[in-house]
């Protein structure tokens, strides 16, 4: 059973919730940048939720599905169509042998996830099936995917002539907030800023750049200047941790950013608010919003128990449906 | 001692810092947590990350039951601190690493010669004299932090990092002394290079160093760079 890329998307890569455990030998987690929309298009084929899938950016690969499959498309969405006619994002999909996958317009957001019933066949890399680019290893041969790659998938599925879209969609309000405001905690060098600068960094906008990808978001806004004398030691950062640059931007790093760093950080995105801010393309506005670190623990809860609920009700539905399990 | 000192990294990690320089006292420290936690403890943690100073212990924070993950955490590390009555010995491996030191691999071993008065002779002895601790990895996937090297040959950044440093390359950036294991953008002086790899995906280890490491390096010739076979060379020597 195979999925085969017959176009090259831009970056389109394997990745699931990240390599973890070898980041004190410089490794970096690498994983998907919008682990909610990961999580919820595996939870609609009935996968475990850390279950490797493919994330998308646009311009995106076109496909062809050898064999049948159960699939969802999540995230950003990309106009996908399956012979030609469009399909729905948050869906359960039934493809058959010989369809088409494509993606032919940007209509919102920048990660778009593909997850297929059963997952992929992949060897692990440390643990994980990411793609690590950097070394060249994990996920698809430690690369983006190419025109000619031939995807093998575990599951096998009763032969169907037609595309079938189930009518249920996964409910996305409690996971992605479509407010300007970017909710985030202080970082630990915050009052290295001068206090203007503390000030502006809640109250100015910032676009995010065009320069920005899995390794980091650049932001363009009012500059920001350190007034302390202080210099950082290189030492970890992780995901979703503001930076002040040297040139007194701000950067946002991603999924593939480095273990450790040496620039001052300024604030931390909150969990809960890590895949609404990858999600935005750029050119857009956000702003940041201090919460505490209590709050950012509970609506990270919160998320949580909503996803577990969405995980059961559409495993129940799937295992209807698939009549196997 | 001074009392270490605590602050999150979001809510899935939280950082030690037990000073503000570049200090083997630290570093012993921060190796001793990362030691005691990686060997002795129950293994909460995805990650442990030791730095100069600092060592940050990341976790999930959804699969620890409580309230607040990131006070029991702190909590659960405070009391590991406090509770220092039993000093844990550490292994050290200690790892020969050759280097050519020809011209055409030290790509800033003229320039720095220059600067600092020094023969190109004096700046190999003075490189491979001392013993070095490998503080932490990071930048790179097995990209070692050494230090310190001695101050006639500590040299600051290159102000125009070069877009391409090939692999193996051994460098040096203030006090610290550090190999790219990729070919990689970099502003280190470059003085020579290793014919190892310092990191390789396929290998069951594959970055060559860790955190703690003593590290010495040996002079070789070109001759011997470029017949160097990985399998007969005895790199670990002893473990103490």
């Amino acid at each position: 059973m195979s999925l085969e890329i017959v176009k090259s998307g831009l970056q389109d890569s394997i990745q699931d919730e990240g390599r973890f455990g070898y980041q004190h030998l410089g490794i970096n987690p690498s994983g998907a940048m919008d682990r909610i929309a990961m999580n919820i298009a595996n939870a609609l084929v009935g996968n475990d939720l850390k279950e490797a899938v493919i994330e998308l950016c646009f311009p995106a690969a076109h496909f062809v599905f050898r064999e049948a499959a159960f699939i969802s498309l999540c995230g950003a969405n990309f106009n996908a169509t399956l012979n030609g006619a469009s399909v729905p994002m948050h869906h359960l999909i039934r493809v058959p042998a010989g369809a088409i996958l494509k993606f032919t317009k940007k209509l919102n957001g920048s990660f778009c996830y593909l997850a297929i019933r059963g997952g992929f066949q992949l060897e692990d890399w440390l643990g994980s099936k990411s793609t690590n680019t950097k070394v060249k290893a994990g996920g698809w041969k430690g690369r983006i995917l190419q025109k000619g790659d031939n995807i093998s998938f575990r599951n096998r599925i009763h032969e169907q002539v037609d595309v079938k879209v189930y009518p249920w969609r996964a409910k996305l309000t409690d996971f992605y907030s479509d407010q300007k405001s970017i909710r985030v905690l202080q970082g630990n060098e915050s009052e290295w800023l001068g206090k203007s600068s503390q000030r502006d960094l809640t109250k100015e906008i910032f676009a995010i750049s065009t320069q920005s990808d899995r390794m980091g978001y650049r932001l363009q806004g009012k500059e920001l200047k350190q007034t302390t004398k202080d210099q950082l030691l290189s030492t970890a950062v992780s995901f979703g941790t503001v930076q002040l640059l040297p040139n007194g931007q701000l950067i946002i790093l991603c999924a593939d950013h480095q273990t450790t760093g040496g620039y001052p950080r300024v604030a931390q995105i909150i969990r809960a608010d890590l895949a609404t801010l990858v999600q935005r393309n750029s050119r857009e506005e956000i702003r940041f919003e201090f919460v505490a670190l209590e709050d950012a623990e509970r609506l990270l809860k919160n998320q949580q128990r909503s996803m577990e609920q969405l995980r059961l009700s559409c495993l129940y539905k799937v295992r209807m449906i698939a009549g196997i399990d | 001692m001074k009392k270490p000192t605590f602050y999150v990294l979001g809510e899935g990690a939280l950082t030690v810092s037990f000073g503000d320089y570049i200090n083997i006292d630290y570093s012993k420290q921060v190796f001793q947590l990362y030691h005691r936690l990686s060997q002795y403890e129950q293994k909460f943690w995805l990650d442990l990350i030791p730095a100069y100073t600092t060592l940050t212990i990341v976790y999930e924070p959804l699969s620890i039951e409580y309230e607040s993950p990131s006070a029991w955490v702190r909590k659960y590390i405070e009391e590991l601190l406090e509770s220092e009555s039993r000093h844990i010995p550490m292994l050290t491996r200690h790892v020969t690493i050759p280097v050519c030191y020809a011209i055409e691999f030290g790509l800033d071993s003229k320039r720095l010669c220059n600067e600092r008065a020094i023969s190109h002779e004096q700046l190999v002895e003075l490189h491979t004299t001392i013993t070095y601790t490998v503080y932490m990895l990071g930048f790179l996937p097995g990209f070692p932090y050494m230090g310190s090297v001695d101050s006639r040959i500590a040299t600051p950044r290159l102000t125009k990092p070069r877009t391409v440093v090939p692999a193996g390359s051994v460098g040096i950036a203030g006090e610290q002394t550090g190999i790219y294991p990729l070919d990689s953008p970099g502003g280190w002086n470059i003085i020579g290079r290793t014919p190892l790899k310092l990191f390789d995906a396929l290998r069951e280890q594959p970055a060559l160093l860790t955190p703690g490491d003593q590290v010495s390096f040996v002079p070789i010739s070109n001759e011997a760079f470029e017949n160097f076979d990985a399998t007969t060379f005895n790199l670990v020597q002893h473990e103490s």
